[in-house]
């Protein structure tokens, strides 16, 4: 009963979507107020419904409900609650099911949010988004249903997939959805400024939260998928350039282009054009990367080979939804105006070159991730793509651009004096240059690599430090304290996740030049040196876990002959036809982490053992958390909290809790 | 000219984007992980396994020289397995050429419960418990279907189940072929 309701929610909800998307946006361009005023009630009901057919799968998978097929595939009686739950995204069906729910989630978050925007923006926002959450319905429903019925039911289910049994896991694809789907309501803000014609300052002003939150959460759930996949591949590596990662990191760098671009367009009336290309392109890859992985194009199971009806269906959607907003976009962008003019040495100069360098590094990713189709589809045969090519390319390209970023918040707009800059910015070098000799030095490895990594890691620092100390230097306009205090918090944000990229940079930097990887085979009692410390193998012990057997290493970690700890790598066996899945055991450190993982049985009691030193790689991470925090920062300033106020006061009463968007 | 050649400019993004629509378009007809099998055309790999029904009963690679045969790999625990199933039972049925099962990974009961629920197709099922005979043949999923011929040749490799046209296109025709 329970999966019919989901099944019959979302076919209304469907039915909710097309009046959503069609009768508000025609209503907009009519004058038609009552068509227009649907959009805001159209996207609650919508929500609703969606939420009414989650909980119905939800409830499925709790109740242990093998009579529908997703569940039967994706759970089993034994599965822990908390990966019951975390199922509901486990496999295709219930992926999209998310997507979904979150689409119509940001179109609630819109209507809520919406209070000061002019009618027919609304509207038009509303019945985008609408359109796009159609299509979405009619893939769900049509190919990839997950209430379908299996009946008699299955006794038991096929558990869910074993790598995705893992906290990080739970939490990782809601985040990196929300990034991904967030960047609908940007994309809907940019399609709805060209039907109406009005692309100005505005424009921006309203698109900006949206897209930063949208930008955090993609941050943060790319950062968790890395962490992921260095504690459970084993290999200790953090990132693969493999096409599902990429998938998330070319949305991620068109949504970066995206948040400067519109920093201009909203201070200095500039590169709309631009602003709304990103925009467009930064949810395009979104759905391009919602293709790739869910078609299987490039990473294949069975099932897709023989039936490419799902492929076809999303292409199709893909198609209609970029196609028809670029074909917007060549229509409509040519007769949107300049904005002001600008020098060559100007805040506005420098981030367009940073908008070209982010765009021609996602292309990169782009034609990394399609070359191996496209030279299959032309019958040149089968290659990858590996990091080989991505460090070459991607390198070179966003080394300039990290450069500039140490440059562009101090520059002045419309027009910048060389010589100024570099008299306000010769210290911060200096420092740069002292900090790139010196780390290697000291770590006693000399490597062009490293210092080029850590100047530009120290320029970032140091050019933000200095950035501030200048806002807030003792002197005239009052304390230093007063003075920090007065500073807006999308100025303290962006400097927050430009730190963050500094650090993130001396992650990858210091992993990459000092790490030390040992695959050893190792028999009981036996030791291996690795960094300052010393591993010894002590033995191995079996038992089981809620719904896995495992065996567990003992590693007694010293350091000088003294015992620092004892690491407990695992090997878990979750059914007898799956692979036994890896558990690192890491020691985490600021200066380092320590990461032993068990390879191979090669004998009774030896094992090939992986024992790494990576030192710095929690800074990558961390990095990462401070660029999300930068974003958490800069969406907490006061004028969303006062445009929005004003807003709401107009409204006679109601939503109070507006300010937190 | 110079008001055209802007409206070309703007062109540009849809251009390339329909681009990358016809590669992709093209790219799900193709299969990123169908990489040759370096079996084909080689004798298939030796084997000696038990029979999943019955352990005292042996059954070895030379037992099947002189007839042209398919070798399905197939598990109790294996979806698709289950969608091509009925195929395979209707084709059994047909008694072209003889379909030995390749029990992957499986337990006796399990896989014996599935035969028993969903009717057997094969002659006989190797049991091949820890893989080791499926590693031989290059199986890396299941379901995978191999055609050898009668000196103990692969000849074709199907990966994924096997559909209704590539039975009538590709394996018929091959037995056919080979029986002549």
């Amino acid at each position: 009963m329970i999966p019919e309701i989901g099944n019959f929610a979302l076919m209304v909800a469907t039915a909710v979507a097309l009046v959503l998307g069609t009768l508000p946006i025609v209503g907009a361009a009519r004058g038609n107020v009552r068509w227009m005023s649907l959009a805001r009630p159209g996207a609650r009901v919508l929500f609703l419904l969606v939420v009414v057919a989650s909980s119905c799968l939800v409830a499925s998978f709790v109740h242990d409900d093998f009579s529908d097929l997703y569940v039967a595939t994706n759970s089993t009686h034994a599965l822990p609650l908390a990966y019951k739950l975390a199922a509901f995204w486990g496999g295709h069906e219930g992926s999209m099911l998310l997507w979904l729910l979150i689409l119509s989630f940001w179109m609630f978050a819109v209507s809520v949010f919406s209070t000061h925007l002019p009618r027919e923006m609304v509207a038009r926002i509303l019945g985008v988004m609408g359109l796009v959450a159609l299509g979405f319905l009619l893939f769900i429903i049509l190919t990839s249903d997950p209430f379908d019925r299996v009946l008699p039911a299955a006794a038991e289910g096929n558990d869910l997939n074993p790598l995705l049994q893992d906290p990080g896991m739970v939490v990782h694809p809601p985040m990196l959805y929300m990034g991904y789907v967030g960047f609908s309501v940007a994309f809907a803000f940019a399609i709805a400024a060209l039907l109406g014609g009005n692309l100005d300052a505005t424009w921006a002003r309203w698109s900006r939260p949206w897209t930063t939150v949208a930008w955090t959460f993609l941050t943060i759930g790319i950062c968790m998928g890395s962490a992921w996949a260095y504690y459970t591949l084993g290999w200790g590596g953090w990132w693969f350039w493999d096409p599902v990662e990429n998938a998330s990191f070319m949305p991620w760098l068109a949504g970066t282009a995206l948040m400067h671009s519109l920093a201009v367009t909203e201070k200095r009336g500039g590169f709309k054009v631009w602003t709304v290309l990103l925009a467009i392109f930064a949810f395009s890859l979104s759905l391009l990367g919602t293709f790739l992985v869910r078609s299987g194009v490039l990473t294949s199971v069975h099932a897709f080979a023989s039936d490419p009806r799902r492929g076809v269906f999303i292409l199709l959607f893909l198609a209609t939804v970029i196609g028809g907003s670029l074909a917007l976009f060549a229509w409509r962008a040519p007769k949107v105006g300049l904005g002001e003019r600008f020098e060559m040495i100007s805040r506005e100069s420098l981030l367009l070159t940073n908008n070209v360098l982010f765009l021609a590094a996602a292309a990169c990713v782009l034609l990394g991730t399609l070359y191996p189709l496209i030279l299959d589809a032309l019958g040149l045969g089968k290659i990858s793509v590996g990091p080989p090519y991505f460090d070459t390319v991607f390198v070179p390209l966003l080394a300039p651009a990290l450069f500039l970023m140490g440059i562009g918040p101090l520059a002045r707009w419309r027009k910048a004096s060389l010589p100024e800059i570099a008299a306000r910015l010769k210290w911060a070098f200096a420092v740069a240059v002292i900090c790139a000799v010196a780390v290697p030095l000291v770590e006693g490895r000399w490597s062009i690599l490293v210092a080029a990594g850590v100047l530009l890691a120290a320029w970032i620092f140091g050019t933000s430090l200095l950035n501030l100390w200048s806002r807030i230097r003792p002197g005239e306009g009052g304390r230093m304290g007063a003075k920090l205090a007065s500073l807006p918090r999308g100025y303290l944000g962006m400097l927050v996740a430009h730190t963050g990229v500094a650090v993130f940079i001396v992650g990858v930097t210091l992993v990459k030049g000092y790490e030390v990887e040992k695959d050893v085979r190792m028999d009981v009692g036996d030791t291996v040196a690795i960094g300052p410390y010393t591993a010894k193998f002590v033995g191995t012990s079996e038992g089981s876990g809620p719904n896995y057997q495992y065996l567990r290493g003992q590693f007694d970690i010293l350091r000088a002959e003294r015992l620092v700890r004892a690491m407990y790598p695992e090997k878990r066996q979750f059914s007898a036809k799956s692979e036994p899945m890896t558990d690192a055991a890491i020691a985490p450190g600021i200066t380092g982490d320590l990461y032993v993982s068990l390879g191979e049985p090669v004998s009774q009691s030896a094992w090939v053992v992986r024992v790494y030193y990576k030192p710095f790689i929690d800074w990558i991470w961390g990095g990462c958390l401070l660029m999300a925090a930068g974003g958490a920062l800069a969406l907490s300033d006061r004028r969303y909290r006062l445009a929005q106020r004003r807003a709401t006061a107009d409204e006679a009463a109601g939503a109070g809790a507006a300010s937190r968007a | 000219m110079s008001s055209s050649f802007r409206f070309l400019r703007f062109l540009l993004p849809l251009v390339v984007f329909l681009a990358i629509a016809g590669f992709l378009l093209k790219g799900l007809w193709l299969d990123p992980r169908e990489i040759p099998s370096p079996l084909i055309d080689k004798p298939a790999p030796e084997f000696r396994l038990e029979s999943l029904e019955d352990s005292s009963r042996q059954i070895d690679r030379k037992d099947m020289l002189g007839k042209v045969w398919l070798l399905n790999a197939w598990a109790s625990w294996c979806v698709a397995c289950r969608e091509e199933h009925p195929l395979l039972v209707q084709f059994s049925r047909s008694a072209t050429v003889p379909i030995v099962g390749l029990n992957y990974k499986d337990t006796r009961v399990d896989g014996m419960r599935w035969l028993a629920q969903f009717g057997n197709p094969y002659v006989a099922s190797l049991f091949d418990e820890n893989g080791r005979v499926g590693i031989d043949f290059g199986v890396y999923a299941v379901p995978e279907t191999f055609v050898i011929d009668k000196l103990g040749v692969v000849r074709f490799k199907q990966i994924g189940p096997v559909t209704p046209e590539v039975l009538q296109e590709k394996i018929l025709p091959l037995i056919q072929r080979l029986n002549a």
